[in-house]
Order: C-alpha cells, then sequence, then structure tokens
C-alpha cells in the first residue's frame, strides 16, 4: 500500500476535505478545507474528486517520504516546496518518484495544500476523512505519522493554472443578516469604512479583525437567543471586535451578527497574509446570488485554464532532477516530454 | 434561510422549532443540503445551483401553512434518561454561587436541579451538546462575565433558566455546578449522538464516591432511559 511519512511535522497539519453535511442538526457543524476553492483546484489539477482528501498546512513545515511513485498537486498559500533538492513549482501538479522525499516551509502564511492521486485513505468518520478537531475527530500530523494512498487511475502531471486571486487581502463582500438591523446605520457605515487585519491568534474556528477607532457593539444590552451560525457569519463579540465565523465554527451563537461573508469570499480572508488590509462591502442578496453562481461556473471550468508547466531552464538549479520528478503534461506522453525545451 | 418561531424562548415556539424542523427533514426538498433546528428557530442550507430562494420559500410556506407548530406533538420515539450526577465539590466547583444567585442554599439548589425531568429544547453548538430546560424562574442567572477556560466533558452547567451538559472539553461563561459521566458524542459509535432534541433527563444526585465508581465501571456512567409516551 502506498503510503506517506512524516519526517518532520510543525503544528497545524490536518487531513481535510470538503466535510460533512448532514449533522448540523446535532451540533456537528461541516468542517472541512479552510479555502474549499483549494481543494477543487488540487482536484482539477490531478483530474479527480474534489472529495479527494488531501493535507491542510496552516503556515506550518513538513518533510514527508513516499512509498510509491505518486502524482501530487500543491494549491493554495504558496510554500518553498523542495523535492529531492530540487524547488517544485506551487500551483502546480508534479510526478514524483517512489522514495521522493519532500519539504515545504512556509512564505507568507495562510492554508496551503497538498494532494496526492487518489487522495489521502483514512477510513471514513462519519461520512468525510476530514479533522475535526474542535469536535475531536481526527488529529494533527506529527513526526512518524503515517497516511495511506488511495489508488490512482491518473497519469497527468506537469499541470499549472493561475488561481483566483485572494492571497493579499482585499474587500470582502457580505450580505446583511437577520440582526444587521439591529446595528445603527452608523454602525454599518462604519464598519464598510473601516480598514481591518487579522488578529495573529486565529485557528479553524473563528478569525478576530484588528482595527484602529471604536468598537462595533451595539450598546443597548440586547440580549438575542442564540439560533444557528455558519462559516462567514461575522459576530460582534462582547467588546465590539467582529469575529468571523470559519468552517469548524459552533452550530450555535447568540452574539449579533452585523453580515455573513460570501461563500466565495472567504478565501480572501483565510489566505490574508497577516499584515494585508481587508475591508467589507454590502451586497444584495440578489447580487450574493449572482456572484456565487458565477463563481460555482468557474470553479466547474478550471479545468480548461490548465496548461504545461513550462519554465526558465536558467532558473532551474539541477535539471535532471527536474525531468525525474516532474511531467510536462501527461507523464506517459513521451511526445510531450521530448518538447518540453 | 431562516424559520424564526419567536425571539424569546418558550415552550409553544421551542415546540414549533422542533416539529417543523422534522417536516422539513421529511419533505426531503430538492435542493436543500441540512437543516437544523435551535431552540426556537429552523435553518435551512440550500444548494444555490440547485433552487433559489424564492423557490425555496414557496414549499417552506406550505410546510409552515400544515398545521400551527406550536400546538404541534413533540418528536417521536423520546426518551426519558435518569442521569447520575454530582453536585459541588471540585467537580462542580460553581455551586455554591450559582445557588447563591438562584437565592438557594447549595443543598436545595441541587434538590431543584434533580427535582423534575428536564427537556432536551437543543442540540447545538458543539456535537451532541443538549440544551435542558425550563428550570423555574428563579434560575434566570446571567452567564458569568468572564469565561470559565476549561470544563470537561461531562461537564453540568446553568444559566438563563437552561441547564447545559458539555460534550466537548471546553472554555464557557456558563457556571459549573456539577459532573456527569455521559459521553455525549461518539463518534465510533452507530448512533454517534446520545440525546435527540425532545428527550428529558432527570438528574440523580449521587456522591463523589458512587459517581466514580459509576464513571470507571458503568455503561453511559450509569445512565439509563426509558421511552416516552
Amino acid at each position: 500500500m502506498a503510503e506517506v511519512i512524516f519526517h518532520r511535522a510543525g503544528p497545524g497539519i490536518t487531513v481535510q476535505d470538503l466535510g460533512r453535511t448532514g449533522y448540523l442538526a446535532q451540533g456537528l457543524s461541516r468542517g472541512g478545507a479552510a479555502d474549499r476553492l483549494a481543494l477543487h483546484e488540487g482536484a482539477t489539477l490531478l483530474g479527480q474528486d474534489p472529495h479527494c482528501a488531501a493535507l491542510e498546512i496552516a503556515g506550518s513545515f513538513l518533510s514527508l517520504e513516499l512509498t510509491a511513485p505518486r502524482r501530487i498537486a500543491l494549491t493554495g498559500a504558496p510554500m518553498q516546496a523542495v523535492c529531492d533538492g530540487a524547488a517544485l513549482v506551487w500551483h502546480a501538479s508534479h510526478a514524483l518518484p517512489a522514495g521522493a522525499r519532500l519539504d515545504l516551509s512556509p512564505r507568507t502564511g495562510g492554508y496551503s495544500y497538498l494532494h496526492f492521486g487518489g487522495g489521502i485513505d483514512l477510513p471514513p468518520l462519519l461520512g468525510a476523512r476530514a479533522a475535526h478537531l474542535a469536535a475531536g475527530l481526527g488529529q494533527m500530523i506529527k513526526a512518524g505519522t503515517r497516511l495511506p494512498l488511495g489508488h490512482d487511475p491518473g497519469h497527468c502531471s506537469g499541470q499549472t493554472f493561475t488561481p483566483l486571486a485572494r492571497f493579499d487581502g482585499g474587500l470582502l463582500r457580505m450580505v446583511a443578516t437577520p440582526q444587521t438591523r439591529l446595528f445603527p446605520k452608523a454602525i454599518c457605515a462604519r464598519f464598510t469604512q473601516t480598514q481591518f487585519r487579522k488578529d495573529a491568534r486565529a485557528n479553524r474556528m473563528g478569525q478576530k479583525l484588528l482595527w484602529d477607532g471604536a468598537g462595533f457593539g451595539l450598546d443597548t444590552g440586547l440580549q438575542i437567543l442564540s439560533d444557528t451560525i455558519v462559516p462567514g457569519d461575522i459576530q460582534i463579540t462582547g467588546d465590539g471586535a467582529p469575529f468571523v465565523l470559519l468552517s469548524e465554527c459552533q452550530t450555535t451563537g447568540g452574539y449579533p451578527r452585523i453580515g455573513t461573508v460570501l461563500p466565495c469570499d472567504l478565501g480572501r480572508l483565510v489566505q490574508a497574509p497577516p499584515e494585508a488590509a481587508l475591508h467589507f462591502t454590502f451586497v444584495s442578496l440578489q447580487e450574493a446570488v449572482q456572484i456565487e453562481r458565477t463563481e460555482a461556473a468557474r470553479r466547474e471550468t478550471l479545468g480548461k485554464s490548465l496548461r504545461p508547466l513550462l519554465r526558465d531552464p536558467h532558473d532551474m538549479a539541477d535539471l535532471l532532477a527536474y525531468q525525474l520528478i516532474s511531467g510536462v503534461t501527461c507523464g506517459d506522453d513521451l511526445e510531450s516530454e521530448r518538447s518540453w525545451f | 434561510m431562516l424559520i424564526r418561531f419567536g425571539t424569546e424562548l418558550t415552550e409553544a415556539a421551542n415546540r414549533a422549532a422542533l416539529a417543523c424542523h422534522a417536516a422539513i427533514e421529511a419533505a426531503a426538498i430538492p435542493g436543500v443540503e441540512e437543516s437544523a433546528a435551535s431552540l426556537t428557530s429552523v435553518y435551512v442550507r440550500f444548494a444555490l445551483m440547485r433552487t433559489d430562494h424564492s423557490a425555496l420559500r414557496i414549499v417552506l410556506e406550505q410546510i409552515l401553512a400544515q398545521q400551527d407548530w406550536s400546538q404541534a406533538s413533540l418528536p417521536q420515539g423520546r426518551r426519558l434518561w435518569h442521569v447520575p450526577a454530582v453536585f459541588g465539590t471540585e467537580l462542580g466547583p460553581q455551586l455554591a454561587e450559582a445557588a447563591a444567585l438562584a437565592s438557594l442554599a447549595p443543598e436545595d439548589a441541587i434538590a431543584a436541579l434533580c427535582a423534575q425531568p428536564l427537556r432536551v429544547q437543543t442540540i447545538g453548538f458543539a456535537p451532541g451538546q443538549p440544551y435542558l430546560g425550563q428550570l423555574p424562574s428563579a434560575w434566570d442567572i446571567p452567564r458569568q462575565t468572564g469565561l470559565t477556560p476549561r470544563v470537561p466533558q461531562g461537564a453540568l452547567a446553568v444559566a438563563i433558566r437552561q441547564v447545559v451538559l458539555f460534550s466537548v472539553s471546553t472554555p464557557t461563561g456558563w457556571r459549573h455546578v456539577g459532573q456527569t459521566a455521559l459521553r455525549l458524542f461518539r463518534p465510533d459509535h452507530p448512533d454517534p449522538f446520545l440525546l435527540r432534541p425532545g428527550d428529558e433527563v432527570l438528574f440523580r444526585p449521587v456522591t463523589r464516591d458512587a459517581f466514580e465508581t459509576l464513571r470507571a465501571t458503568a455503561p453511559d456512567g450509569g445512565a439509563t432511559s426509558e421511552r416516552l409516551r
């Protein structure tokens, strides 16, 4: 059985997929990858199902070894990726030989993803392989962890694409919540005019935001009965600070929510570097629906944007190593390999 | 999409939320991905690529018009759970404080918490975590302003006329007055969530020694259940 063996692993590395649907009523949030688009991108690069489990690396580092030849893909926040001494291009797929040693080290933070052809084949628990640490499902990867890989029927590698821009902060679009109208217009207006940045203390449950100036709290001391909360909801906590719920959030909450970030903009939040400026704007429900549908349609056609990985030979430290570990288009297509340069 | 039966917790609004949620689940509406009842509302998550707000609203309004949901019967297959719990001691360190806020002596507070079955009004926040109620009005005590850094799995805590049992170890603003040995979320079990909305829970006070024995030896920490009709 093909396996991945971890020789070094920093904190914040877990197996993730698209999460568990259907347990919200029992208090278990869907969980799954913090940057869901990155899972789709990895699946597109490898020509496989986006439900395949991959490795999520939250600004951490790792060294791993493959016991069998395997295609991989690298998506999400770019890291320094080195395989047996040769740098690997991020946002791309590569074919690695048996015994290959892969080292990943952080560059900008954010959530990075390492996908394997055939996916990580842990036994599913409640219908998914994703670790949900807040619920006690799964665990962090440690040095010594071994993960089984599924059968990989594919052979395409050496592909790249230009990812949707989301690695430098920017504008997050949100819709109103049932509580938005409880906030005075002036507070909502100030919220959309304020420049935020991420608090360094964050996890997969939520992201606190930092800003200069007054808080956004309701001063009425209003008690709000708890109801269902979802990723993207922006809770205003007791101290007036915004806290954006993420993938592994609780399922109910009683803080007022000033808005809900559109699912397709959450990647921009989780991938923003610590110093990046973040802004919020309200869009109507109709606009939000249109934006989400457009993005879903774009995601469906990601495959059309793939192109062969072409690199300048002058930038490559060890050409032979590159040739060994990375196909160009389809790994078994010799014509393509010869036409590499 | 959210259906709200009230902005305050009442028996009727809670009953309506539980029953309407069950009807929405049973209707298996195309495009609906999952739904959940909270104390007085029902949340419905749907796939934008399969349906839209106006189409879903029509279906949900038809379900809402089927009956007076505040008069609906409680969910089917309800059970009454008898749950041994230790109150006070280091296992329930805030008993005296919570009792004082409810203007009760600690022993009277224990008697009050164990006097009658409490209903599971909702499951939420964390997997399998029940909110039980409703306690007499004396228990309308606020949450603490600060957080207790960590309460253990199975902890029994009180606030706002409710009891919560914690399914995972967590920080909380609720006052920790007792401890049960319940495993409310058992991911490797065929029925992973011990309690369901509508179930009732009757606590039985036990000594710390008896509790430790139950915790170490008895299945479900000595809890037993019977069908409610």
